[in-house]
């Protein structure tokens, strides 16, 4: 059997009395897009954060290709090949687009510097369809293409899995339909992801997999039509039909 | 040439000899005046070197420090204890050496916490240091002061000063093209992202504290043959902490030549003020910290670049105009 790319073995978070993750486990394969998927306030976002290092498991262990990465400082971990985005975009205003893509290349998993990190920038900027804006102030760009920067930051660290964490929400139809083609085309170029989201087609039309969680705990994993259609999540999401 | 970040550009070639001659004329200074005018020129150099030093930590991570005086009294008394002993320029070398050393320790240790808590640490810091200089110089020399006596004159200070500040100036240019100035520029941008594409953020803050603590020891150093007699509470005044830090803000730090902006219209200032109401010095800088604070938070150079961003913006508008 090949080690998955990245396993979460019993994760588990609490803040005092609250338990956000409740011993959490799965695999995510080499080259998999993985859906973690739930209603609001069921730890997904919580989960990544353990997996990136901005939290630390209270319990668990969390590898990655086979080795222990849960417990390390975050800039460990993202040296060790984790890259994400954030929920709430998270550009660095004050340096223009090329330089917040370099941001991504030169201290993490890739240490580029000088003319390879630019070039890079451009070309991943050029990826994400900002190709031309490279000198744009990102304060002055819209919604969308700021998140188009943070994902050109979380590639050019060429990572081993990328966390995108509701990556496509508030974005309009069209730049949905974008958005959607965007990760396809990474997903297609063999890339391991973890996509945290709410939006349903994103859901069915990009993931291999999915995990379902609701109030800290696993309640589902697997393909995704069968997942969604599984009682126990329609109940997480829609409630029980004697509620309603 | 193609390794490195930004290859050196025009501008940076135009600005560095602009910079190479100002230093060279500020140099023949003390050919000209031997008095008043050298005094009060070695005064605007050393808060130069020290604001900018300050800057060049202050500056992208918005920390205030107050630990000036620590650093710059270690440097001092690195000198006052030991030139009887040992060659002045090695004595300058333990100036920075002990003060980088307890930059660092300040760092692991504060560096963590942020904002006010690391603002009132420095203040205790200096005030701690110079508690035990007192404390130690009793008890280990009987003595309440040290004697430096050297054949370093004004003049000397003088050059040593402005060497001093050229060299911040160059290490300050060097650290904003390196891959430590481009991650304290994320850091200062937003610690959580600087975190999560990899940088060490204690480590970079740390390192650069050092950095900036070493030349502000030197600074104290190089200043220990002027004031003769060395005593605690001089060589570690909480004042020269506090007109570092309204000397910065008052030109701005965003710039490596801000603090600059600052320092020379302030130390004339507070010449004139110690010299004409020597009792009301504090009621002064009171005032002009409050001004600085309320009116250009950004510093001189802030307000100079935002009256820049509107003449351009001002003078595009009027270029769409004239050509509908």
């Amino acid at each position: 059997m090949t080690i998955p790319a990245l396993s979460v073995r019993s994760a588990r978070k609490s803040f005092g009395g609250l338990i956000a993750v409740n011993d959490v486990s799965f695999d995510v394969r080499q080259g998999e897009l993985l859906g973690l998927i739930g209603p609001n306030g069921s730890g997904k976002t919580t989960m990544l954060n353990l997996i990136s290092g901005a939290l630390k498991p209270t319990a668990g262990e969390i590898l990655l290709g086979g080795e222990t990465i849960s417990g390390l400082a975050a800039h460990r971990i993202s040296r060790k090949g984790i890259a994400r985005t954030f929920q709430l975009v998270r550009v660095l205003p004050s340096l223009d687009a090329a330089q917040n893509v370099m941001a991504g290349a030169v201290f993490g998993h890739q240490t580029l510097w000088g003319d390879e990190a630019r070039q890079l920038a451009h070309r991943l900027l050029d990826r994400v369809g900002l190709g031309g804006r490279e000198h744009m102030p990102v304060s002055s760009m819209t919604y969308i293409d700021q998140k188009r920067v943070e994902l050109a930051r979380a590639l050019a660290a060429n990572p081993r899995v990328l966390l995108l964490d509701e990556w496509l929400a508030g974005l309009n139809p069209s730049e949905l339909k974008i958005g959607i083609t965007l990760i396809d085309e990474l997903r297609h170029e063999g890339r391991t992801i973890i996509m945290v989201e709410h939006v349903m087609d994103a859901i069915r039309t990009l993931c291999d997999r999915c995990v379902v969680m609701s109030s800290g705990v696993r309640i589902a994993e697997g393909g995704v039509a069968e997942t969604l259609s599984d009682p126990e999540v329609v109940r997480a999401y829609l409630g029980d039909d004697d509620d309603a | 040439m193609s390794t490195l970040p930004f290859g050196l550009t025009q501008k940076e070639l135009r600005l560095g000899i602009a910079g190479a001659i100002i230093a060279g004329l500020a140099a023949l200074l003390p050919l000209f005046d031997q008095a008043y005018y050298l005094s009060l020129s070695v005064n605007i150099m050393l808060y130069a070197a020290l604001c900018t030093a300050w800057s060049l930590f202050s500056g992208p991570t918005h920390y205030i420090s107050l630990a000036t005086a620590a650093f710059f009294g270690l440097g001092t008394y690195a000198v006052a204890l030991w030139i009887d002993y040992l060659p002045f320029p090695l004595l300058v070398g333990l100036g920075a050496v002990v003060s980088a050393i307890l930059a660092g320790l300040v760092g692991a240790a504060t560096l963590r916490l942020s904002g006010v808590y690391f603002v009132i640490f420095t203040l205790g810091l200096a005030e701690l240091v110079r508690q035990l200089m007192t404390w130690g110089q009793a008890k280990f020399t009987g003595k309440v002061g040290l004697y430096v006596f050297t054949d370093i004159r004004e003049m000397h200070i003088y050059w040593m000063l402005l060497a001093l500040t050229v060299a911040v100036f160059i290490t300050g240019w060097a650290v904003n093209r390196s891959r430590l100035g481009f991650a304290m520029q994320i850091i200062g941008n937003d610690e959580t992202v600087a975190r999560h594409v990899g940088i060490d953020t204690a480590r970079a803050k740390i390192i650069l504290f050092m950095i900036s603590g070493a030349f502000i020891g030197i600074a104290g150093a190089i200043c220990a043959p002027r004031y003769g007699y060395i005593q605690p509470p001089s060589a570690f005044n909480p004042m020269i902490s506090f007109l570092v830090v309204i000397m910065a803000l008052l030109g701005g730090t965003k710039r490596l030549w801000g603090p600059l902006v600052g320092v020379i219209p302030f130390t004339i200032l507070m010449d004139f003020v110690t010299s004409r109401f020597p009792n009301h010095t504090s009621i002064v800088i009171g005032l002009a910290f409050l001004a600085i604070v309320y009116f250009i938070p950004n510093g001189v150079t802030g307000v100079l670049e935002q009256a820049r961003a509107k003449l351009i913006g001002w003078r595009s508008a009027r270029q769409a105009e004239v050509r509908p």
